[in-house]
């Protein structure tokens, strides 16, 4: 069985491809990296997540006073407890689910991450949030470097994004990282109805795919990403077939969850797992309170998605083999602007779920007095909130404590704080 | 029939949707090159294709309940696809397409602002002629002004309905100024991320506090621009940047000046003719348009942006211009470029109906594929727009390629095998008219081998009618779906 990974760096395309084997070895390669290993599934909150209607120091006057029509009345928020700086913390009212789970130990609250210099923009921020780079935010993605310092040959599923597109995060240098929105429309088509046929044209696109010509890097690049295809098609048809033990919502997370749940149980081998919510990007009419505001619709989805997938995965035995973590590419600021709604802002929330995860508030809530930007916990003139542990700190914990990798290669550093050690 | 110069095909296939059997007949070899660019970016003539919708011999569209793309937004993008693949000068539509992604707003927010399925697709692509209320989509707004001057579009765009409603300028009041459109006007449609400080966007929001939305009355209510000089922030403005409302530079000021109420709005004029004439919204749109129709991979070279920015400032920021410099450049009429651009979407579909055909293809069928494959049009993911390059090829994005090249080659079988009929003489013959036929670069010897053993899976080659409706379409999918079908 050969196997050959060659990469071209030509005309400032840098491309990959593989010459894959057959589908049964690959499998092979499933079954060799452990069906039964570790997961790591990343949720990303798009748009820029407001922590403090997420987490919220319900206990502050200038929460209320920063925060005329949107805050949040301390008697809705579902108390959660107290942090270390003595902070009473709640949770969004629409968050019933985690804060069971938050209950159970399961689910940690890291308040306050970010880096020096947040970048307001949503696009560099999510850029840096990506590469977890503020310096240069181009290039691989952290989880894409993850990738590519598996041992090759790395199974083109070994990242699945349940998106239509891959995310910066999951970019990588030399591998192929699967970009599979819908399980049930992951079929290959041709044009004559007849079986022998199809195989025909399926062996015909192959048969051209297989050309990997050196010196046409964008051919190659193409043709990587056509074998990437026909070397998933089989094992994700077997994650169509998977009936989960609890019934998910039909939103776009909830079905991107259910089919994460489905490849799990099935075993088809995928380590890192990308699930997405857009909508956060709230300038406008945020209607946190409201039932059907914008922001308790998130609220609610997000808990409706996690809380079902959480029960579907310790039904079928496999929460201890899975960790969720869930991150945003920037807070908003603290007080609301004329449309009701929160510009962009400053340090997020993060949040870590699963069967091994040592739950509870980890970080501090920011003192919301702008006089004396809060004592330090804030910056801007006191119009943000500023960060206290660097998001690589959370990445570098995941990275050495759940993927069994080593972060100062992945993260180019030491980021390790025993100050988040949730898992 | 002549075959159109290899360069006039490059341009065809960058600054158009493909070779279409009349561009074949438009320009035949011996037609010069600069002739071809003429007509693409002088077009004399009206592009507007729009009374053939319907008509046999153009691509059908799908409409229950009567065709309505003034109001139904599934029916708008079957109206553009239709307007792309029909086009006489088809750069127009191209160009249009590019600014939706420069100044990328998506449909669904601008729909639910008012909470109006009809008045989101209006405020997106309605025709004023069409429309009970004179309304002009933002999306027909970029398209008149598309050659235009920069300056124009970047003012047109600011006081656009949908504009307002994407980037929340609509509720922008002095007391709370807001800062989204403000940003994404400095860091997306101007200068770019880096080159501008966060007090500037404080500053540009008070720029255009009262620049707010009005909405008429009536089951299609006129929404348009309306200055609110009450709510309008009248101190004067700081920029880290020379502001220069006359677009040149006459003396050092960054300020934008304390005005009275009711002449504010030239504080946003001031700032929009600033930022267009910007010498950096010069080149990062020379690097743009480098993107656009010269490379997404590699970076643009400095003699290139030297140039097209110079082109750019020199003729008040004209489009035209600007982008008859870059079709003309040495870097794009460069022999090697051709087929080193990863097509967009719409790119890949509207090309391949051009090429391989479209009678008895509805538009309709192919709005679900261009949404598997990454581009909705009406929906880029952000106010970015969309990935680019190898972006698209995401193994998703791969398989839908590869299915729409089934689906529209299992469409038009009967139509590929009766053309294919010249060539049925052998399998080689065969690969010649796919090759033909969509316009590829020549066969490499690999292909041409997985090919012709393509056409012997299952039998001997005899050329009959039956084989060829089997074997024709089928190679058709294949070459389709290929990554050299993917390059333009």
């Amino acid at each position: 069985m050969k196997f050959t990974r060659r990469e071209f760096v030509a005309g400032g395309v840098k491309a990959f491809t593989i010459g894959f084997a057959a589908p049964a070895f690959l499998s092979d390669i499933a079954l060799a990296s452990g069906a039964t290993s570790r997961s790591l599934v990343v949720l990303y909150l798009s748009g820029g997540n407001d922590a403090l209607s997420t987490a919220i120091p319900y206990m502050d006057p200038f929460y209320y006073s920063r925060r005329p029509t949107i805050a949040i009345p301390a008697t809705n928020v579902l108390q959660i407890g107290t942090d270390s700086s003595g902070k009473p913390i709640g949770l969004h009212p629409r968050l019933t689910g985690l804060q069971t789970i938050f209950n159970d130990g399961r689910l940690a609250l890291i308040q306050r991450t970010g880096y020096q210099n947040s970048s307001r923009s949503h696009f560099q921020g999510t850029d840096i949030w990506s590469t977890a780079n503020p310096a240069n935010s181009a290039g691989a993605g952290w989880l894409g470097r993850y990738l590519d310092a598996l041992p090759p040959p790395v199974d083109p599923l070994a990242g699945w994004s349940t998106l239509r597109d891959l995310p910066h995060a999951m970019l990588a240098d030399h591998t192929s990282v699967a970009a599979i929105p819908s399980v049930s429309g992951y079929t290959i088509s041709s044009p004559n109805s007849a079986s022998a046929e199809q195989a025909r044209s399926r062996d015909g696109v192959a048969a051209l795919a297989s050309h990997v010509p050196p010196e046409r890097p964008h051919v190659s690049y193409v043709n990587g990403s056509v074998q990437a295809v026909l070397a998933t098609l089989d094992r994700v048809a077997t994650v169509g077939t998977y009936q989960p033990s609890v019934a998910y919502g039909g939103d776009g997370l909830s079905q991107g969850l259910k089919a994460v749940a489905g490849a799990m149980v099935r075993g088809i081998g995928t380590k890192v797992f990308w699930v997405q919510i857009g909508g956060f990007d709230t300038h406008a009419a945020q209607g946190t309170n409201p039932a059907t505001g914008a922001y308790s619709g998130l609220m609610a989805t997000l808990n409706s998605a996690l809380t079902a997938f959480y029960t579907d995965l310790r039904n079928q035995g496999l929460l201890d083999s899975t960790l969720i973590l869930q991150f945003s590419e920037f807070g908003r600021r603290i007080g609301e602007n004329g449309s009701a709604g929160t510009d962009h802002g400053a340090a997020a929330i993060m949040m870590a779920m699963g069967g091994l995860v040592r739950g509870g508030l980890y970080g501090t809530a920011p003192s919301l007095n702008p006089a004396g930007n809060g004592g330090g916990t804030l910056e801007n003139g006191g119009n943000d909130v500023t960060y206290e542990t660097d998001f690589r700190s959370v990445y570098a914990q995941v990275i050495d404590n759940w993927l069994g990798a080593n972060s100062l290669g992945i993260l180019g550093g030491n980021f390790r704080s025993p100050l988040v050690n949730f898992i | 029939m002549d075959k159109p110069l290899p360069n006039i095909e490059h341009l065809l296939r960058r600054a158009g949707f493909g070779v279409s059997p009349a561009d074949k007949e438009r320009f035949p070899a011996g037609v010069p090159y600069r002739q071809a660019v003429d007509w693409l970016v002088s077009y004399p003539g009206s592009t507007d294709v729009d009374a053939s919708i319907g008509t046999p011999g153009f691509m059908g569209i799908t409409a229950s309940g009567g065709f309505a793309p003034n109001t139904n937004i599934a029916h708008a993008r079957q109206r553009w696809l239709f307007r792309m693949v029909h086009s006489p000068a088809p750069l127009l539509e191209r160009l249009t397409l590019l600014w939706h992604h420069h100044f990328a707003t998506g449909y669904n927010k601008v729909a639910a602002a008012f909470g109006s399925a009809a008045d989101g697709a209006r405020l997106m692509d309605a025709k004023p002629s069409e429309d009970p209320a004179r309304q002009m989509g933002q999306i027909d707004m970029l398209r008149r002004g598309a050659f235009g001057s920069f300056r124009s579009l970047l003012l047109n765009i600011a006081q656009d309905p949908a504009m307002l409603i994407w980037l929340d300028g609509i509720s922008n009041v002095k007391a709370k100024p807001q800062e989204n459109f403000a940003r994404e006007l400095m860091e997306l449609f101007t200068i770019g991320v880096g080159e501008f400080a966060e007090t500037d966007v404080y500053a540009a929001a008070r720029v255009f506090t009262g620049w707010n939305l009005a909405r008429g009355s009536g089951a299609s209510p006129l929404y348009r621009f309306q200055y609110n000089a009450s709510q309008h922030d009248t101190d004067a403005k700081d920029f880290s940047f020379e502001v220069t409302p006359s677009g040149r530079h006459v003396r050092a000021s960054n300020r934008i000046p304390a005005r009275d109420a009711n002449s504010g709005m030239q504080d946003g004029i001031d700032l929009l003719t600033t930022l267009a004439n910007h010498p950096l919204t010069a080149r990062r749109l020379a690097r743009r348009f480098w993107t656009w129709f010269v490379s997404e991979t590699e970076p643009a070279p400095d003699s290139f942006v030297d140039a097209v920015a110079g082109v750019y400032l020199d003729n008040q920021t004209s489009i035209r211009a600007t982008l008859r410099a870059v079709l003309t450049s040495p870097e794009f009429t460069d022999t090697n470029r051709p087929f080193q651009r990863y097509a967009w979407p719409v790119e890949f579909v509207v090309r391949s109906l051009r090429e391989i055909g479209w009678t008895g293809f509805s538009a309709n069928d192919a709005l679900t594929p261009l949404t598997s494959m990454g581009q909705t049009l009406y929906e880029p993911p952000d106010v970015s727009g969309w990935d680019l390059g190898l972006a698209w090829f995401t193994t998703g994005g791969m398989l839908a390629r590869l299915n729409f090249a089934s689906q529209l080659a299992t469409n038009q079988r009967v139509a590929i095998r009766d053309a294919a009929r010249p060539w049925s003489s052998s399998p080689n013959s065969l690969v010649d008219f796919c090759y033909d036929r969509l316009s590829l670069p020549p066969v490499t010897l690999d292909n041409q081998i997985s090919l012709v053993n393509y056409a012997l899976a299952g039998g001997a080659w005899t050329g009959s009618d039956a084989q060829l409706l089997t074997k024709a379409p089928g190679m058709i999918h294949i070459v389709s779906g290929s990554a050299e079908y993917q390059l333009v």
